[in-house]
């Protein structure tokens, strides 16, 4: 097996020892961390993501996996800023006012920050307000909105109408998510985009974070 | 036959989204009496207490962390209300939902804080009078052996369990109907079943499964009335009073013993559900 098939392994697997230790091997080996990253990370989140959304791995293995890419990253981050690799961007992340579920949620930033994004993680129950305020104070123009509840999902599309009237109301890239929600759903509502589950999630993501790009 | 959802029908009587339902126990009692009403007025031998979400760590979110006690008391006790008006024989379930945390390794909740939480719920509600304890929607192993512990080290009454099979059939931490029978029968629940979910027709396959799997432990089955999709500004569920009563008819022909409803399902549900249901024998439902 090759360095870079051994740390794919290591994020299938969500072995954060090994991957740490083959990541920091490489770098002393004098492998850059794009590559490290390109070629050996991204690929394990990537066959990861696909079992998850065929059924063949759960949230434990997902959850295991995440946290090995993060610490990681933890190690790539400052390397790859230093080289002039920007940050893939931010995200503003929430559990809609009146909804304390945040297990889909916590995932869905996981997966973001091992894949490159910063994100803002507003926690539960959060107001069209706090979106708003979050977005103005970081600058970020993707938002990432969860309801698990009918109750509250229906409150979705009153919470983004809102955000649309913000100066830069319009500006903003809006993904949302959750249990009983569908792409129908989304498209009513005004949101940009939407995912079933949390790996297809952050490609979605990355779709509307290029496309923002000038 | 149990009974069906809740906390939908308390947003009808005026429950706030986002707000804790468990705090009407205390604060508008008559509101979750006529719930337990007009399910026992359809026919539920079974009634389920208003205290999913009533373990510490969630009413916390609520800012109402130290009212576990006084809100769970109050939802055993107007539940027992409820059923002492009645001439009959009814069952008095006393609801414990998960603690919304992933426990260790996969998330932060240490298990004994878990079990923690979940023995100062079930004090409450043994206190409350409830006759059994009901731990519903689960997904993970572990916390359903931290509720069973915490329900055990404050009593002894009678521990059911039900898991949600509503990820490619399995749980959402991956566990299946056959392997957790198999892991609570283990654990000494004196039932174990399904709940939530994707509605009828997934239920009654993973239904199937645990049929095979049960080793004689009574099963109970609780499905969603379908999944909901959205009308206008309405949530409607797919699967009408009809469908649940052949959907019922059918967990009753395979020897489910316990037979109620989840989201969507209404009184009409339960009514229905009886209804078909009716005159099953031998191995049918437990209807009392």
């Amino acid at each position: 097996m090759s360095r870079n098939q051994e740390l794919t392994e290591g994020i299938i697997r969500g072995d954060r020892e090994n991957v740490v230790r083959l990541v920091r091997e490489d770098l002393e080996a004098g492998h850059g961390p794009v590559l490290i990253l390109n070629d050996g990370l991204i690929p394990g989140m990537e066959k990861l993501g696909d079992q998850f959304g065929r059924g063949e791995v759960f949230i434990p293995e997902l959850m295991a996996a995440a946290k090995a890419m993060n610490a990681a990253m933890e190690i790539l981050r400052p390397l790859l800023e230093a080289s002039g690799v920007e940050p893939l961007g931010k995200v503003v992340m929430g559990t809609v006012k009146g909804d304390m579920h945040d297990i889909g949620k916590n995932l869905v930033c996981m997966l973001l920050r091992g894949a490159g994004f910063e994100v803002i993680d507003l926690g539960v129950n959060t107001s069209a307000e706090q979106f708003i305020e979050a977005l103005e104070n970081s600058g970020a123009r993707i938002l990432g909105m969860s309801a698990l509840l009918t109750t509250t999902m229906n409150r979705m599309g009153a919470i983004i109408e809102t955000i649309r009237r913000a100066p830069f109301g319009e500006e903003v890239r809006i993904m949302v998510g959750g249990a009983p929600l569908d792409e129908d759903f989304a498209a009513k509502i005004g949101a940009n985009g939407y995912a079933k589950d949390a790996p297809l999630a952050v490609d979605r993501f990355k779709e509307l974070h290029a496309a923002l790009q000038p | 036959m149990g009974d069906g959802a809740m906390g939908t029908m308390l947003q009808t009587a005026g429950l706030e989204p986002g707000d804790a339902p468990e705090r009407l126990n205390a604060e508008n009692p008559e509101a979750v009496r006529s719930v337990h009403e007009a399910y026992l007025q359809a026919g539920s031998d079974v009634i389920t207490t208003n205290t999913f979400g009533g373990n510490r760590r969630r009413l916390a979110l609520h800012h109402a962390g130290d009212r576990v006690f006084e809100w769970n008391k109050a939802g055993a006790a107007v539940a027992r209300r409820a059923a002492g008006a009645q001439d009959r024989e009814v069952i008095i379930a006393g609801s414990v939902g998960p603690t919304g945390s992933l426990l260790q390794p996969v998330g932060d909740l240490h298990f004994d804080e878990a079990k923690n939480d979940f023995a100062e719920q079930c004090a409450a509600l043994a206190e409350g009078g409830v006759d059994v304890i009901l731990i519903e929607t689960m997904s993970d192993l572990e916390e359903v052996r931290a509720a069973i512990e915490g329900a055990r080290a404050v009593g002894d009454l009678p521990v059911f369990c039900t898991m949600t099979f509503d990820t490619h059939g399995r749980t959402m931490m991956g566990t299946s109907p056959e392997e957790a029978v198999q892991a609570t029968v283990d654990f000494g629940v004196q039932a174990f079943g399904s709940n939530c979910g994707n509605g009828p027709g997934e239920m009654e396959e993973i239904a199937e499964k645990m049929i095979r799997a049960c080793r004689g432990v009574p099963l109970i089955i609780q499905a969603n009335a379908g999944v909901p999709r959205i009308e206008g500004d309405q949530v409607v569920y797919e699967a009408g009073p009809e469908r649940m009563a052949e959907h019922a008819r059918r967990c009753c022909d395979l020897g489910i013993r316990y037979i109620g409803g989840c989201c969507g399902t209404t009184p009409a549900h339960i009514r229905a559900m009886i209804e078909a249901t009716k005159g099953s024998d031998g191995k049918g439902a437990e209807e009392g």
